[in-house]
């Protein structure tokens, strides 16, 4: 019993903490699968966790109970090409996470729209290369 | 430049000829034909002279850019007022020190606590020595600088793919790295594989050539024994009298070091931008900023929002809000204006520009990066590892290590920046709060540093999306944006010329931000004289 605890301890310890990524991406594309998991990882950096977004020298604009988010073609648009000075995610999420993100949005942060967003549509959103 | 035959007249003279005949960029030109200057396009402090009497121009931002700008245009005549946001000048030439606060967008405030003489640059941070404008300016006010140290040879270089997860010394990285090459074009050179590309003199040549920049020894091999040690260093280094001596070391496997593509961080080393020497101003990057403002410093009018940007053909129109008095709308006329507020800032306001500009200032998107700097009680990279300024180089996000180039061998606590980093990474990691952010740097850094847990002290971080000033890192043109937009974004428009990093082809550099300044300040007067 005393030697499995030890054994148990030692497996806790060692590799559990070098392998934690704290849910970082590698590379140049995110690696975050879910709307939720890729606005908490993205987009709340300048909208805010609350999605009320923020007011500095400028704003960042709120997308929670947001009218321009009724069509889902806008939001989707605006995160493959971005908008003004905010960059562009074609090249860094693909079209099913463009899908999850702007689904996250609509549908939370007091936006209620029922219509989701596939990754089909995003793709036929895109700009050709 | 080298010459068999003596030149009739020395360079010197000859360049002090040209110089007293034609002026200073006449020399510069000389000086660049001679092979002796090359670089950036700085060509000496323009020279604006005769300005009207009485005409005034007003210049929006007291970054390096605006401050620049205001320096010359007042010492040509004009009459200058600055306006600036923020309570001190500098802009992203910021340096944050002990007894310092930051309120990030969202509204999570940092209190830096670091010890006298430590300090964190959250933007730029070193200055290449082609870096001429800046430097210049450095020079002529007196800002005491120091060697950055880029490349050192005694850092790590990390990989988690490779060598089981552990740091490998930066030395043997590059050392390994050229030695495997060099030995395996020996081999293709030996084999016959080159025989119909070079003559054999040429080959014999090569063969010489790779045996001494690739540590190779008499049979052309890449292996333990003194040519490798002399580049890779010793197990035992050389010593005195009777004690083990020069024991040599053993170089790494070439497939390891692939596998864990760690020469991506010896190659930063040799790209122009990071090649020696570089400088950093003594005491924190913000010193040259506040050297120029010390010029200027009583036309600037800080705490000023501006809020519209109006023109017509007799001058601006500017409208501030002023922060110190609860917002009051105040305007501010001029004849001219100089504006370098950020593009990510400029773009929301009310702005009387034509559609040219209108249509530049809104395809420059603001590029995620984040800096994140750690406190130790003690400069455990230097007592326990031999690190004396200089970076670590990671795959993991972090990105890197870089070691304060000051106070070395000092007692007592020091900070060293623990996350630099661009892409995907920099997006997660402002995405977080700051205390998210020193726990995910002390695990990172932890891996390539034990120390790091039992020495931490504090942190400090920046993402700048979340800063209030910027709103992002700099202007991330794209090369189509830049054939389409960027004439018509640094082109005179009306009374109004735009002028910063974002303005620049050296983008988030401060370089990019005076050589903007000055190119938009010598049309501008040239437009206001004619």
């Amino acid at each position: 019993m005393k030697a499995a605890l030890a054994l148990l301890v030692l497996i806790a310890a060692a590799p559990a903490v070098a392998d934690d990524d704290h849910g970082f991406s590698k590379g140049e594309r995110f690696g975050e699968a879910t709307g939720e998991a890729l606005y908490r990882s993205i987009c709340q950096g300048c909208h805010m966790p609350d999605a009320r977004g923020a007011r500095g020298a400028g704003t960042y604009p709120s997308l929670a109970g947001n009218a321009r988010l009724a069509g889902a073609a806008y939001p989707v648009l605006v995160v493959l090409n971005g908008r003004r000075n905010m960059p562009a995610f074609a090249a860094s999420l693909d079209d099913a996470q463009v899908a999850a993100v702007v689904d996250y949005v609509r549908s939370h942060f007091g936006n209620a729209y029922e219509d989701g967003v596939t990754a089909e549509h995003v793709a036929a959103l895109r700009t050709p290369k | 430049m080298s010459s068999d035959r003596s030149p009739p007249i020395s360079r010197r003279a000859l360049l002090s000829l040209i110089g007293r005949s034609a002026g200073g960029a006449a020399m510069y030109q000389a000086m660049t034909s001679l092979g002796l200057a090359a670089g950036s396009s700085f060509t000496g402090p323009p020279r604006l002279e005769g300005a009207k009497p009485g005409t005034s121009v007003l210049i929006l931002g007291a970054g390096i850019a605006g401050l620049v700008a205001a320096y010359e245009l007042r010492q040509a005549g004009y009459r200058v007022r600055i306006l600036e946001y923020n309570d001190r000048p500098g802009g992203r030439s910021w340096t944050i020190r002990g007894g310092d606060t930051y309120t990030e967008l969202g509204g999570q405030t940092q209190r830096c606590g670091f010890a006298p003489g430590q300090y964190f640059n959250p933007g730029p941070w070193r200055i290449p020595f082609h870096h001429r404008a800046v430097l210049s300016y450095a020079h002529r006010f007196g800002v005491a600088l120091e060697p950055f140290v880029q490349v050192n040879y005694n850092a790590f270089v990390h990989s988690s793919k490779a060598f089981d997860g552990r740091p490998q010394r930066y030395r043997h990285v590059q050392s390994d790295f050229q030695g495997h090459v060099a030995e395996l074009l020996g081999k293709a050179t030996s084999q016959g594989a080159l025989d119909g590309t070079l003559t054999l003199e040429d080959r014999q040549r090569l063969l010489e050539g790779l045996r001494g920049w690739g540590a190779l020894d008499a049979q052309y091999a890449y292996r333990s024994g003194a040519p490798s040690s002399e580049h890779r260093g010793y197990d035992v280094d050389p010593g005195g009298g009777l004690a083990r001596s020069a024991v040599p070391s053993t170089p790494v496997g070439l497939s390891e070091l692939l596998k864990g593509e760690v020469w991506r961080a010896i190659a930063t080393g040799q790209e122009y931008d990071y090649q020696s020497a570089l400088f950093q101003p003594v005491g924190g990057m913000d010193m040259i900023a506040k050297a120029v403002a010390q010029q200027v410093g009583s036309l600037i009018r800080y705490r000023a929002k501006v809020t519209r940007i109006a023109q017509d053909d007799r001058g601006v129109r500017v409208t501030w809000a002023d922060a110190m008095h609860d917002g009051a709308l105040h305007t501010e006329r001029a004849d001219w204006c100089v504006c370098t507020i950020p593009l990510s800032i400029l773009g929301q306001m009310e702005l009387q520009v034509g559609a040219p500009m209108r249509a530049a200032i809104d395809a420059v998107p603001y590029d995620a990066s984040i800096k994140i700097a750690l406190q130790f009680k003690r400069r455990f990279w230097e007592q326990d590892d031999a690190i004396y300024g200089g970076i670590s180089y990671t795959d993991l996000p972090i990105d890197r290590i870089a070691y304060p180039a000051h106070g070395y061998g000092t007692a007592g606590k020091a900070v060293l920046l623990g996350a630099y980093n661009f892409g995907p990474n920099a997006y997660e990691f402002t995405a977080m709060s700051p205390a998210q952010r020193i726990e995910a740097a002390l695990d990172f850094g932890s891996r390539i540093h034990p120390q790091y847990r039992s020495e931490f002290d504090q942190g400090f971080s920046v993402g700048w999306h979340r800063v209030p000033y910027t709103m992002g890192c700099f202007g991330l043109w794209s090369d189509a944006a830049r054939v389409e937009h960027y004439r018509n974004l640094c082109a005179i428009d009306g009374r109004l010329v735009l002028a910063g990093e974002h303005a620049s082809n050296l983008p988030a550099w401060q370089e990019g931000a005076v050589l903007s300044a000055l190119d938009a300040i010598e049309r501008l007067h040239r437009k206001a004289m004619a």
